[in-house]
């Protein structure tokens, strides 16, 4: 889908529950989510790697959603345009000790 | 059909720099990138290394010139944090052939006037008390450092839309066409748009859009992969990486540690047309890390991506206006460490787009330097 990064979308005037913690791994706003979307962040990646919302410990599992929806307001477009972020190998975090005895074939 | 003084293909760190002091200029810019994410190959996947030390002394002065004149403000420039560190850069080694590798690399940085010595491990140590008990040399440079790829990249973007450059993500550009043998048209699969100057900065797909005009740059690309801890207590920030460059990586503000490796089979594996992870590459970059830092054996890694890197035949980039197609100007083929000379390729190539003398020395990254072997 082409982008353009011109969209007005007008000020970013402060909102009801723009002190709400949306991703509690890394303590990200609502408000902070909104901003980074007028900065011009219009898809979910670049709002992750702009903010760190859902790249903490559960790796966005639990806020993903919530973010796609505040942005898909805030760009006044369906949610269902908002595409989710790459879901990341491993599925749950892992100690380095014990990834690091996994052998090709699954050998230890 | 849009009009623009510059356009620039691909919306990576090095087109949102040249974009952001091309604009700065006072020139109307238009950034067009296949992919919707803004900075989506090799300027979100790195390791975020600031470096000169390692460099090939072709690029060295351009690694130079950015620690010294751009990085230590660009925070402040851009309005946002990108995590900047100066902290130095430890290459480490642990027997005599690393040894000698590093004074190999060492000696031809001190011949092109960079502040760097290799020090024995207990010096080594002293700077990083985290690292394994065989160490037993390293090559040391202090005004090394590493910053946050991801902010830096999305900074210079920000930036750049603030001074009104207009950026079109997810079009992709089809072809160059010239005007009376000067490059005048970007056809995309939206729109045809017409500019003075048309800067290509798109990595390794750089290649199909010079290919238009009957420009080559010889690389290939390798999948690199990396992998990310969850925060830990601050330990050490310094930019550390070996010898053989079989494991590089750093501690992050937020207290993750970014570290890349690889399995050996970099250009052979097979990466389902995207970037994909392969099985046996994490649990090698974890065998790595732990040859090195034992300490971290219990960190928890929390995610791994990868990314592919554009490899040029000669290891160093090719950034040149080009001499047949009056108006076209190339930056590509940055092989893996175009990152920590974003800044100061994306002022060279708003110069360019200028008609400016560059601040710079170019002629050693030309695009015709490429001479059969025989």
């Amino acid at each position: 889908m082409r982008i353009d990064r011109s969209k007005d979308l007008g000020p970013c005037l402060p909102k009801e529950g723009d002190d709400r913690i949306i991703c509690r791994c890394e303590e990200v706003t609502q408000g902070e989510i909104r901003q980074a979307v007028h900065d011009g962040m219009f898809t979910l990646a670049e709002v992750r790697r702009y903010l760190r919302c859902g790249m903490g410990l559960c790796q966005g599992q639990t806020c993903g959603k919530l973010v796609a929806r505040i942005m898909a307001q805030e760009l006044g477009v369906p949610v269902s345009e908002i595409a989710p972020a790459s879901s990341r190998s491993p599925m749950r975090p892992i100690e380095m000790a014990t990834w690091a005895e996994e052998k090709e074939g699954g050998e230890v | 059909m849009k009009t623009a003084d510059v356009i620039i293909c691909g919306a990576g760190i090095i087109g949102c720099a040249a974009a952001y002091y091309t604009a700065k200029k006072g020139k109307s810019v238009i950034v067009i990138d296949a992919d919707e994410i803004i900075g989506n190959g090799g300027s979100s996947r790195n390791g975020g290394g600031v470096r000169q030390s390692g460099r090939d002394p072709r690029e060295l002065p351009l690694a130079m010139y950015g620690v010294k004149n751009i990085w230590p403000h660009l925070s402040e420039e851009l309005g946002v944090d990108v995590e900047y560190h100066q902290d130095g850069n430890l290459r480490l080694g642990r027997n005599d052939r690393h040894q000698k590798i590093l004074e190999g690399l060492t000696e031809r940085a001190v011949a092109v006037g960079l502040d760097v010595k290799m020090i024995d491990g207990d010096e080594v140590r002293s700077i990083n008390p985290w690292l394994a008990e065989d160490v037993t040399c390293a090559s040391w440079c202090p005004t090394d450092g590493h910053a946050n790829p991801l902010k830096a990249t999305l900074a210079f973007f920000k930036a750049a839309r603030r001074l009104g450059v207009t950026f079109y993500s997810g079009e992709k550009v089809l072809s160059l066409k010239k005007e009376k043998g000067v490059l005048r048209y970007v056809v995309t699969d939206h729109d045809t748009y017409s500019a003075e100057k048309v800067i290509v900065a798109c990595g390794y797909e750089s290649r199909a859009i010079l290919q238009t005009v009957g420009i080559d740059v010889p690389m290939t690309k390798d999948l690199i992969e990396c992998l990310v801890t969850e925060a830990e207590p601050p330990m050490f920030s310094q930019m550390l990486g070996t010898a053989d460059a079989d494991f590089y990586g750093h501690q992050t503000n937020h207290g993750s540690f970014v570290f890349g490796g690889a399995s050996g089979y970099e250009a052979q594996n097979l990466d389902f047309g995207c970037m994909t992870t392969h099985s046996a590459t994490a649990p090698a970059i974890c065998r790595g890390i732990l040859k090195w830092i034992p300490r971290l054996r219990e960190a928890k890694i929390v995610r791994t991506w990868s990314g592919y890197e554009d490899v040029c035949a000669d290891g160093v980039p090719v950034i040149d206006a080009i001499d047949e197609v009056p108006g076209l100007i190339v930056a590509c083929a940055f092989t893996g460490h175009g990152f920590g000379i974003s800044p100061v390729v994306g002022q060279l190539l708003s110069q360019l787009a200028c008609d400016e003398e560059t601040m710079l020395d170019l002629s050693e990254l030309r695009y015709d330097r490429f001479k059969a072997c025989v």
